[in-house]
């Protein structure tokens, strides 16, 4: 039985986890602009091959 | 931006490569790639060089025409004062600056914005809020002055808005009601968990874990009443004393007949309590809310003339012209106008003529000629060379700025307008008083111990979970609706002042006439000839040069040898050793009876009059209709505008219609409000600064706009100028909404009465009310939802 008890405390810390970095995103403003993020990871690579073609000293 | 938007069909090889309006001609072309604009040609050019061609690989013609632009027109960002208010972070080696760029519109755009470190090395990174059409740059400031940061944006199309009420902008999120959310939905969660082993019925030899869970439970329900559910108790205890019942009070006592039961039956262990029922009410409340608090964050609806006015203004010191923030001039003070600048208060004009477009403020849509000293009125666009001016008045004591200081400005949003849900809720709390009173009487004399508990299970059961969320669903939802349809609400609350309306006014100006222009030649001049006119008219900024242009379909790229702009008169050139003139009739020597007509722009070649191009606005196309649709709803047309138009209204309008012309601000406020005395529920539509008064003062004011980035004066909603024509479907759609809320109140009282005949009998078990609470709420939620989106499919298609 004892262990039905320490498993619910577990599960229980770590939704509680899950709710923290939840918060914590809210917080952070990662939900303030919903748009940009999904089409900036398409053009993130193009613009490094770019950069390296046009100017390879570039960092 | 420019407001001219031609709504031509455009074949696709005739689309400017870069910004996709229509180009006439191979004038202006490189290779295959055909400009409308010497500016958009400009800006292609600027992102060839620099290997950003990539712009037009996401979007096709994603750009942006950028408008006229003096070479230091940012200069007074430099100024320390000025600098430090649009500087977040600010350091010798580092800078961060925020601007809002209304015309972020597209992929391309995120894209090149974000890439501004390729076109300058002092740039060192810029990002992009999509949402609210903000972007961040860092960059060095020994390398690049703000002033350059700004040009070099504006320089792409992407001008940067600053204007007098630029930087105060606290975009309101609803952050902390998700957070309520997410909480409420864990606790929710969790407690559903821990009781489900009540529902299935442990056995008793499970005590130990049966007294665990419940405890669980408890410490679980202090998030979700004192940090989730603490608006509704608030609100309720407001309104309490102020002597009101609202919708938030019955659910107040509601939720604390739920939490001091639950601690009850707990603590003494003569039931598991009602936690479970508690946790989803507020949850499912919290969701409600959340559907409801949709907003457009790039739309501003509060806004005033501050975000019009530009936010400096070139004065004399006496030695030369330094930028000065326009809150800081002073009757007597000396200002500089540029071409197509704001004038930023009244003055006195001291140098030349020119030409003044009030067309966004008084709604006269003719450019008016101004002499020296003759008084100009602040918020007038100036067309033409620099003027000086000697200030008059104070910014905020201008003729037009004096309308905020109307009383109508002052008072606070809440008016005393009373939604139907509340009007619902107090019904429902006197009823559900009475019914609590009687049983709690009863059970007094029939059985006293269990009072209590019969007393508290009306209460829970009476708690108008179902009923709260019936309004959010169905306004929420036809807020959507009509956000797809181009239609922006500032509330939800707008709908149900909507369905409401019995007077509909219109602005003319802007609002029933639209930038476009009708523009037709009259005279003779052979096609060879069009397209000499075309080549000079192409070369000036002047709006009514650019109507021109974009009228004249033909075109060759021809050599212009000669070409001079007498700024407010006209324009001279030499093609083929032909002398042109286009511009008004004194400029090319026209002598003749003059048409009487609103705006006329002659042309002569070789010094012979050949005829003239007559400027029209257009008048929306579906005006008409819709005006034929509303019928005698159709108040008035209130315009700043002269009487010039009134035959052209008149054969719209019905003669029920009152025509008034010549309306100042204050006219057309006063008018507004001598319509509500008669008792009636108006609407406003227009568009300008000089409808801010009457938008404000009206029970639902619009603001049409053709672009959304443009400015608009404060009102509840916004619609965009090709949806005016759906006006009348979204009034009988937001009527339609009430009466689903109606019907949807309906099965909510329903739910009720058969919960509270459980509670009233003493026979509420936690499992039937965990079950009966969602079932109402769901049941309410879907109906209202599904209701509005299919009557919009069928009104809207």
């Amino acid at each position: 039985m004892t262990i039905i008890i320490l498993l619910i405390f577990i599960s229980l810390t770590i939704a509680l986890i899950f709710l923290g970095a939840f918060i914590w995103n809210i917080k952070s403003g990662q939900y303030d602009d919903t748009y940009g993020p999904s089409v900036r990871m398409l053009f993130e690579d193009k613009k490094k091959i770019q950069s390296e073609l046009t100017s390879p000293k570039k960092k | 931006m420019s407001q001219i938007n031609p709504h031509y069909q455009i074949e696709k090889e005739k689309a400017c490569y870069h910004c996709g309006q229509p180009c006439n001609s191979d004038l202006l072309a490189i290779g295959d790639k055909p400009f409308c604009c010497t500016g958009c040609k400009t800006v292609h050019e600027i992102l060839n060089e620099n290997n950003l061609c990539d712009y037009y690989s996401f979007e096709q013609n994603p750009g942006v025409s950028p408008s006229y632009q003096h070479h230091n027109t940012f200069q007074f960002l430099n100024e320390p004062s000025i600098r430090k208010r649009f500087l977040t972070f600010d350091s010798s080696t580092f800078c961060r600056v925020q601007f809002l760029v209304p015309n972020i519109h597209c992929v391309s755009c995120i894209w090149l914005l974000e890439n501004l470190q390729r076109l300058n090395k002092g740039i060192l990174q810029s990002k992009v809020n999509f949402n609210t059409k903000q972007v961040t740059i860092d960059f060095k400031p020994d390398v690049l002055s703000l002033s350059d940061v700004a040009q070099l944006i504006a320089s792409l199309g992407y001008v940067p808005s600053i204007h007098l009420g630029s930087n105060s902008k606290p975009i309101s999120s609803n952050k902390s009601l998700v957070t309520k959310l997410a909480v409420a939905g864990f606790c929710f969660a969790n407690i559903m968990l821990f009781s489900f082993p009540e529902y299935l019925g442990l056995d008793d030899g499970d005590h130990q874990l049966k007294v665990l869970f419940s405890f669980l439970n408890l410490a679980l329900a202090i998030p979700i009443v004192s940090y989730c559910g603490q608006d509704y108790f608030i609100s309720a205890w407001k309104s309490f004393r102020q002597k009101q019942i609202n919708i938030e009070m019955p659910i107040a006592v509601g939720l604390a007949a739920l939490i001091s039961r639950s601690y009850y039956d707990i603590l003494f262990q003569t039931g598991p309590g009602y936690l479970d029922s508690l946790s989803g009410l507020v949850f499912f409340l919290l969701i409600g809310r959340w559907f409801q608090s949709k907003t457009y964050e790039s739309l501003s609806f509060d806004r005033d003339y501050k975000s019009y006015f530009p936010l400096v203004a070139q004065k004399w010191n006496g030695l030369n012209w330094t930028p000065i923030v326009v809150y800081e001039l002073k009757e007597g003070d000396q200002i500089k106008i540029r071409n197509l600048e704001i004038i930023p208060a009244d003055s006195t004009l001291i140098n030349r003529e020119t030409l003044i477009d009030y067309s966004f403020v008084t709604g006269e849509s003719k450019p008016v000629q101004a002499k020296k000293g003759d008084l100009i009125y602040a918020g007038g666009k100036m067309i033409g060379q620099p003027i000086e001016l000697i200030v008059e008045k104070k910014t905020s004591q201008s003729y037009l700025t004096s309308l905020w200081n109307n009383e109508i400005f002052q008072k606070v949003e809440e008016s005393s307008y009373q939604k139907v849900i509340d009007r619902a809720a107090r019904k429902f709390t006197w009823v559900v008083m009475i019914i609590a009173f009687t049983t709690a009487m009863y059970w007094y004399f029939t059985s006293p111990s269990q009072m209590w508990l019969v007393l508290t299970s009306v209460l829970m059961v009476a708690c108008p979970c179902a009923l709260a969320l019936a309004a959010p669903f169905t306004y929420g939802s036809m807020l959507r609706v009509f956000g797809k349809h181009g239609f922006y609400l500032k509330n939800a609350d707008v709908i149900e002042r909507l369905s409401a309306i019995d007077a509909i006014v219109f602005d003319k100006t802007g609002t029933i006439t639209n930038g476009a222009a009708d523009v037709k030649f009259v005279g003779v001049l052979d096609e060879q000839e069009m397209s000499w006119v075309k080549l000079i008219t192409a070369s000036s900024s002047h709006p009514l040069s650019n109507l021109i242009t974009k009228s004249i379909l033909q075109g060759k790229n021809q050599q212009l040898d000669y070409f001079n702009e007498a700024s407010g008169y006209g324009l001279v050139g030499i093609v083929e050793g032909h002398s042109i003139k286009v511009g008004s009739a004194s400029f090319v020597e026209f002598n003749g009876q003059l048409p009487d007509h609103s705006s006329l722009v002659f042309v002569s070649i070789d010094e012979t009059v050949r005829g003239y191009f007559k400027i029209n606005t257009a008048i929306r196309k579906p005006i008409a209709e819709l005006v034929k649709k509303l019928k005698a709803n159709v108040a008035a047309l209130l315009s700043g505008d002269n009487e010039s138009d009134k035959e052209r209204m008149k054969e719209i309008f019905p003669s029920s219609t009152q025509l008034l012309f010549n309306q100042s601000p204050h006219d057309k406020l006063q008018f507004i409000s001598d319509l509500q005395q008669s008792g009636k529920k108006v609407l406003m539509v227009g568009d300008g600064l000089n409808d801010s008064g009457a938008l404000k003062q009206c029970n639902v004011g619009i603001a049409v706009t053709d672009d959304t980035g443009f400015f608009t004066p404060g009102c509840d909603g916004i619609l965009k100028g090709d949806q005016i024509g759906k006006l009348n479907e979204f009034i009988h759609l937001a009527k339609s909404a009430t009466t689903i809320l109606k019907v949807a109140f309906g099965i909510s009282f329903f739910y009720n009465i058969i919960a509270l005949s459980f509670a009233i009998t003493g026979n509420l078990s936690p499992l039937v009310a965990a079950i009966l609470m969602p079932i109402s709420s769901i049941s309410v939620v879907g109906f209202s939802s599904l209701a509005v989106n299919l009557i919009s499919k069928q009104r809207l298609r």
